[in-house]
């Protein structure tokens, strides 16, 4: 039966050569589209390497101070930080590991009298230990450099080429910002699109010139928990909630800010806490976020789906006789409504097909062009999944319609060819 | 076996109506072969799409094998039309994106058997019409009178009890149309298959039971 259903599908695909062309480049057009686009979220939110627990990782992105006056909403000073999560593993066990770190910033350095720019990040020792970096030689620095303030970093791999010529670069010393530091360790590039990990450079916080950063509530670091498990959430979340409130007791400037906004979230509600919260980052809805990103999935795909209802329906005209026929040999209404969605799911599947061919392509050559540094876009099995479902959704709502209008058509009309 | 019963159809457009059927009375017995003969538009394919459960009366009864399809639904229509009735059209209407043999299985399609039984089905069914090197060949490679025996090949493949042709030789030559009509003498006279056929060729008409005359939606004789 089905068999039958494909013969003839392939066959009035073959036939109506410019209308299959228009249908299948509808299709794999906007799947490369909404593939490329999952492939770029997953990029950011999914958890590999070397956001590899990313899952049950949770964040303090930003935080928002506030008075009656003003509001301040931006990353977070270390001194908030620091009194947020001391203590924390070991006065909740569902915590397994906290870490604190910068925001890159870029750094200069000179090499050989030309100026070089790199991405530079502050982190702490435990941020090695929750983050799964690929060291290609050497190793991360420790909780103890960090302590101590150690001029050591950790390079990656495209920094090690510039400064080293890509030769063996631990021991060596590299210039950067003014300080010098001690390479211990050289990692895989890390795609940019990996806020929390990526950076050229990595050093310990402790490096920093002054030490007055350890007052401040507001700065450019963040932080990250990594719970022991996601139903871990709930409670590692209400602790830094209210670790947070009880943090506006020692804020440094209380003449300018009262009250501290934010949370503890996973990457997508850090996005939304900063897209939707009316209230300084009092609330994140990552619901809404992942909302907002489906609905314009859908609002991009209704083109392509109303433009393939049509020339479903123009379909219709052409194979009245053949539904007539079906009809006098006994197919009821459903039995056709079947094998016209059955055949419209095939004709998707196949644009499918050559959409995720093109994307492969259209990623690999984003990755080769440099225009995301060191990105490291790939269609995973989730990106396919997400495209096999777009595919199945083309299929069904824009061959439901026109089948059903097939499958009521009057078998005498439709033996005599009339019009729909 | 075929009870029409005070049968009318009325076609209602904008403005005009038009009576195709009025008040037709007519039994066809099982193993009856009969033809329905008139001028054009005086209803003759209107009463064979209401015996083939293709269309509806506007009153009247339609009873097939002692049973009035009147409160019939979608799929109880299309299930009696799969079993007891097979069509052949004047017009051929095979589909011309399927090879001879996919054609002959469609009926078969609706029905629950294996793969390889309908081939079986349909391969013996084209036999029966003397077709059976011109399986794997598409409607249009053959001729009228071939494509034609395809279609009779169609509608007997699941074994109908009743066959309803409009006009199957009117597309034909004359030695085709003999072709076909012998064809369909041997099922009656053989198998024991009810038919019903329309004509506008009194050689046919000569050649059935009986002949059902009508003139402008009304029974004369
Ligand atoms: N769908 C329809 N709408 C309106 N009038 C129709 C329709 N089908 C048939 N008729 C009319 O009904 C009459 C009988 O038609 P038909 O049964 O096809 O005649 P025949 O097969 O004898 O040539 C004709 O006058 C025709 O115009
Ligand atoms: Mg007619």
């Amino acid at each position: 039966m089905i068999k039958n259903y494909l013969k003839v599908a392939l066959k009035v695909l073959g036939r109506r050569k410019f209308f299959t062309f228009i249908s299948l480049f509808g299709i794999s057009v906007t799947l490369v589209v909404l593939m490329v686009a999952t492939a770029l979220l997953d990029q950011v939110f999914a958890p590999e390497a070397p956001e590899v627990h990313g899952d049950r990782t949770l964040g303090i992105y930003q935080v928002g101070l506030r008075s009656e006056q003003i509001a301040y909403t931006g990353f977070a000073g270390y001194g908030l930080l620091d009194r947020v999560l001391r203590n924390l593993t070991t006065e909740v066990p569902a915590v397994e590991r906290t870490s604190i770190l910068s925001v890159q910033s870029t750094a200069i350095s000179y090499l050989d009298g030309k100026r070089v720019e790199s991405w530079f990040k502050r982190t702490d020792g435990e941020f090695w230990r929750i983050l799964d970096f690929q060291f290609l030689e050497g190793q991360p620095f420790s909780q103890d450099d960090e302590k101590n303030g150690h001029h050591v970093a950790v390079i990656n791999a495209s920094t090690r080429d510039r400064f080293f010529g890509g030769k063996p670069a631990v021991g060596k010393t590299i210039a950067i910002d003014g300080q010098t530091f001690r390479v211990v360790g050289v990692v895989k590039d890390v795609p940019v699109l990996r806020v929390v990990a990526f950076s050229d450079v990595w050093v310990p916080i402790s490096t920093f010139k002054s030490s007055t950063y350890r007052k401040d509530y507001i700065g450019n670091f963040m932080a990250i928990l990594l719970a022991r498990s996601r139903a871990d959430f709930p409670a590692i979340r209400s602790e830094v909630a209210a670790r947070l409130k009880a943090a506006e007791a020692g804020i440094p400037n209380p003449e300018m800010y009262k009250w501290i906004f934010g949370g503890a979230d996973t990457l997508l509600g850090a996005f939304s806490r900063v897209l939707f919260s009316t209230n300084s980052l009092a609330d994140s809805h990552p619901e809404r976020l992942l909302g907002v990103f489906l609905l314009l999935m859908m609002l991009f795909m209704i083109l392509p789906t109303v433009n393939l209802v049509n020339i479903n329906l123009s379909r219709i005209l052409d194979r009245s006789s053949e539904i007539g026929v079906r009809k006098a040999f006994g197919a009821s209404s459903w039995t056709l409504v079947g094998q016209f969605v059955v055949e419209n799911v095939f004709l998707t599947l196949i644009g499918a097909g050559i959409g995720l061919i093109l994307a492969a392509a259209v990623l690999s050559t984003l990755n080769a062009s440099g225009a995301i540094p060191y990105s490291d876009l790939h269609l995973n099995g989730r990106v396919f999944l997400y495209g096999l479902g777009i595919a199945l959704f083309f299929g069904l709502f824009s061959g439901v319609y026109p089948a059903w209008r097939m499958s009521k058509l009057h078998p005498v009309q439709a033996l005599r060819g009339r019009q729909v | 076996m075929i009870h029409l019963q005070e049968v009318s159809k009325l076609y209602r457009t904008d403005r005009v109506e038009t009576t195709a059927l009025d008040n037709i009375n007519l039994d066809v017995g099982k193993g009856e072969f009969i033809s329905v003969m008139g001028p054009s538009g005086c209803g003759k394919s209107t009463l064979l799409n209401l015996i083939g459960l293709l269309d509806e009366p506007t009153s009247g009864k339609v009873a097939l094998d002692g049973k009035a399809i009147d409160r019939y639904g979608d799929r109880d229509l299309a299930r009696v039309r799969n079993e007891r009735l097979g069509f052949i059209f004047q017009q051929f209407h095979l589909v011309s994106d399927l090879s001879v043999v996919d054609n002959v299985e469609i009926p078969l399609l609706y029905r629950k058997m294996s793969n390889k039984e309908r081939r079986r089905a349909a391969l013996a069914a084209l036999d029966r019409v003397g077709l059976s090197s011109r399986t794997r060949h598409f409607p249009t490679q053959l001729s009228g009178g071939q494509q034609q025996r395809v279609a009779i090949a169609r509608a007997i493949v699941g074994r109908p009890g009743i066959l309803l042709a409009d006009e199957p030789t009117g597309n034909l030559d004359s030695q085709m149309g003999d072709e076909i009509m012998s064809i369909l003498e041997d099922l009656n006279a053989n198998e024991k298959t009810t038919i019903v056929m329309v004509t506008h060729d009194p050689r046919m008409a000569e050649k059935t039971h009986r002949v059902v005359r009508l003139f402008d939606g009304r029974q004369v004789q």
